[in-house]
């Protein structure tokens, strides 16, 4: 499936300030029972966004109108636990193209990468100025800018590590398995001499 | 030549080519997939004209979201009838072998992969699964990946990965008496925190863990995830190599001596480099038991949850959080807690070993009343093996019923829910908000612990019942 291309990005952000989000909280294992890759944003967070009688909890930052962008900012160690893709497709669904943690669990990474969603890796000190800076102001804007790799929040940056093939990637549109497929016959001599 | 470890060789191995300041084109050996993270990878496939490369090195098993009780009956959950159906679907239409519902193979896919001998030493083995860590328990190179991953595999046999970092971590000396493999698990976990072995690649090592049995090992490596590890390893041994010899699709004969040489060279060389390395003591390690929403969360069982002063300011809203979820205080003792539900079961305790481990503790005993025990066994082998070493019936006498396979209560896909608010005694890997139900309150602990809280009806402490 080919990915979004992503260059650069500047948005008002949904805060997050919780640490080890983990996958069961993205997408619950009972919401993972489709065939394809649609509308798994309608339960992105589902047991923190309801409550057990299906209505919103307004305590939720989701259900909070004063809060939206394109951009989601959560606490150390986002998306720890299973390998279910559907956390990443739940993100991408519901509309957010980054993610921004002091901390991010490797398979989410991959998955989120793999779907065109931007994970940034901020410093502990940056992601708390990026937690108390939206609630001095809710119009308040980050800037991502995957080329220079950068990211910005009132004329502060930092910057970001990402592999250079997944930015190519990204800046592309590219998926792995054009990649991939692109060197079967590689592949197919490895097999011969092993 | 400079010394390698374990994970270096088999890893190495496996490169096909290795792109200038990018990831390695990465050789998959064994590929295993269920029902639930395969789908949309073989929809990406048709939808690219393309069928799977190496059918012969796939093997599929519905588990994650099938019912654990009447399986010769059609599934009634009507989506999870379809996403099984569409693995058989998918597995015919690509010439995958298939261990569907009630085929006598069938059972959670890390049980199944090792039990028939598919999963040997010096592998690669991936699964859309993070647990796929407990096929390292042989020397494989084994972790989880997600459905773009597996989409990958299906295409070319091969994964686009960097190579992760290195770290060893060394148990010494002997497990007291009632301590299990999954108390060291939990230990170790409890030590690094959930996100403790990010970007690392773990080997255990040791005389506890050398000393443990394959169905330890696999427990042990299957945990490695809960601490954020990519996967686990330990080096193949003599234990090793009589649990494969003869397993059904092991190799055999001339090609048993061959594959054995090999194996024999699976271990990290004297003087090879780790980027991080952590020694405990085996005698350090008492029944563990978890108090909050996360694997890390976890203590020693005589011991007490931490008080406000214990924890980072800056983790202490999250920790609270966790901690009102779960009904606890800071600083409660967990012993004598009332418990509702016990489950023995999971790609992490639902082996042979853990309900016979299970039976010799309840044994002539009777389960309390108040609780409920779901006891799951692995596989459909594992079943068989249970009732034919008449487990079922000490089991049975103890005021037990055992379930048919399937991750069940793990993860509760399928109707296996704890309910909210009752407290769930479980053998699994995850006490995630919501992981056994929605506001179902999980505590982890050892097939013993859980034998204990079942027996007893509250938290108690299998040494001195056992």
């Amino acid at each position: 499936m080919p990915i979004d291309k992503f260059t650069t990005l500047e948005s008002t952000y949904v805060p997050l300030p919780v640490e080890n989000v983990d996958t069961d909280q993205i997408i619950p294992a009972r919401f993972l029972k489709a065939t394809s890759r649609d509308g798994f944003g309608e339960n992105l967070f589902r047991d923190w966004r309801y409550t057990s009688d299906g209505k919103e909890n307004p305590d939720f930052v989701l259900n909070q109108s004063e809060y939206s962008g394109e951009i989601l900012v959560g606490g150390k160690n986002f998306g720890s636990g299973s390998s279910r893709e559907h956390a990443a497709w739940a993100i991408h669904d519901y509309g957010f193209k980054v993610v921004v943690s002091s901390f991010f669990a490797d398979i989410f990474q991959n998955n989120a990468l793999n779907n065109g969603v931007l994970p940034v890796m901020v410093s502990p000190e940056f992601l708390s100025n990026i937690f108390d800076a939206v609630q001095e102001n809710k119009e308040q804007k980050i800037v991502v800018d995957l080329e220079n790799q950068s990211i910005s929040l009132n004329g502060k940056s930092e910057s970001f590590d990402i592999n250079p093939y997944k930015k190519n990637c990204l800046l592309n549109g590219f998926d792995d398995i054009d990649f991939l497929l692109a060197r079967k016959e590689k592949i197919e001599a490895f097999e011969a001499n092993n | 030549m400079e010394p390698k470890t374990l994970f270096d060789k088999v890893w190495d191995a496996h490169v096909v080519e290795k792109i200038e300041g990018g990831p390695s084109v990465f050789y998959i050996d064994k590929h295993l997939i269920h029902e639930v993270t395969s789908p949309q990878a073989f929809s990406g496939l048709e939808a690219r004209g393309m069928k799977v490369f190496r059918p012969e090195n796939t093997i599929a098993t519905p588990d994650h979201n099938i019912p654990t009780e009447n399986q010769h009956l059609t599934i009634k959950d009507e989506l999870s009838r379809k996403q099984v159906e569409t693995l058989t679907a998918n597995c015919e239409k690509n010439n995958i072998t298939l261990y569907g519902l009630n085929h006598p193979y069938n059972g959670i896919v890390h049980v199944v992969g090792p039990e028939l001998g598919h999963t040997q030493p010096g592998m690669t083995l991936v699964c859309g699964d993070s647990h796929t860590s407990t096929h390292g328990a042989f020397g494989a190179v084994a972790f989880g990946i997600g459905t773009s991953e597996v989409e990958m595999v299906l295409a070319t046999q091969c994964i686009l990965q960097p190579k992760p970092k290195k770290m060893r971590i060394t148990i010494d000396g002997e497990l007291q008496k009632g301590v299990t493999a999954k108390d060291l698990t939990l230990y170790v976990i409890a030590q690094l925190g959930t996100g403790g072995a990010t970007g690392y690649f773990v080997e255990y090592a040791g005389s506890a863990v050398s000393s443990l049995s394959m169905e330890g090992r696999m427990t042990v490596c299957n945990m490695s995830i809960e601490m954020g590890a990519r996967g686990g390893m330990i080096a193949p041994d003599q234990t090793t190599f009589d649990y494969v010899e003869g397993r059904e699709f092991a190799p055999k004969g001339e090609d048993w001596t061959k594959a054995l040489a090999k194996w024999k060279e699976l271990k990290t060389d004297e003087g090879a480099k780790f980027d991080k390395e952590y020694v405990y003591k085996a005698s350090d390690i008492e029944p563990m038991l978890t108090y909050g929403t996360n694997p890390g969360m976890g203590i020693g069982i005589s011991g007490s949850i931490p008080t406000a002063k214990d924890v980072d300011p800056t983790e202490l809203p999250t920790f609270k959080k966790s901690l009102d979820y779960m009904g606890f205080g800071l600083g409660d003792k967990l012993l004598g807690k009332k418990v509702d539900y016990v489950f023995v079961g999971s790609c992490t305790n639902g082996r042979i070993e853990d309900l016979r481990m299970l039976a010799v503790a309840v044994k002539g005993k009777k389960k309390a009343d108040s609780v409920t025990a779901w006891i799951v066994p692995g596989s459909k082998q594992v079943e068989k093996q249970a009732i034919e070493e008449g487990l079922v019936e000490i089991l049975e006498e103890a005021g037990f019923k055992m379930r048919q396979p399937g991750c069940s209560a793990c993860l509760a896909m399928n109707d296996d829910k704890i309910p909210a608010g009752k407290y769930s005694v479980s053998t699994s890997n995850r006490n995630f908000e919501g992981r056994q139900g929605p506001g179902a309150r999980t505590m982890l602990a050892s097939p013993l612990t859980a034998a204990a809280a079942a027996i007893t009806g509250v938290v108690s402490d299998p040494r001195e019942l056992f």
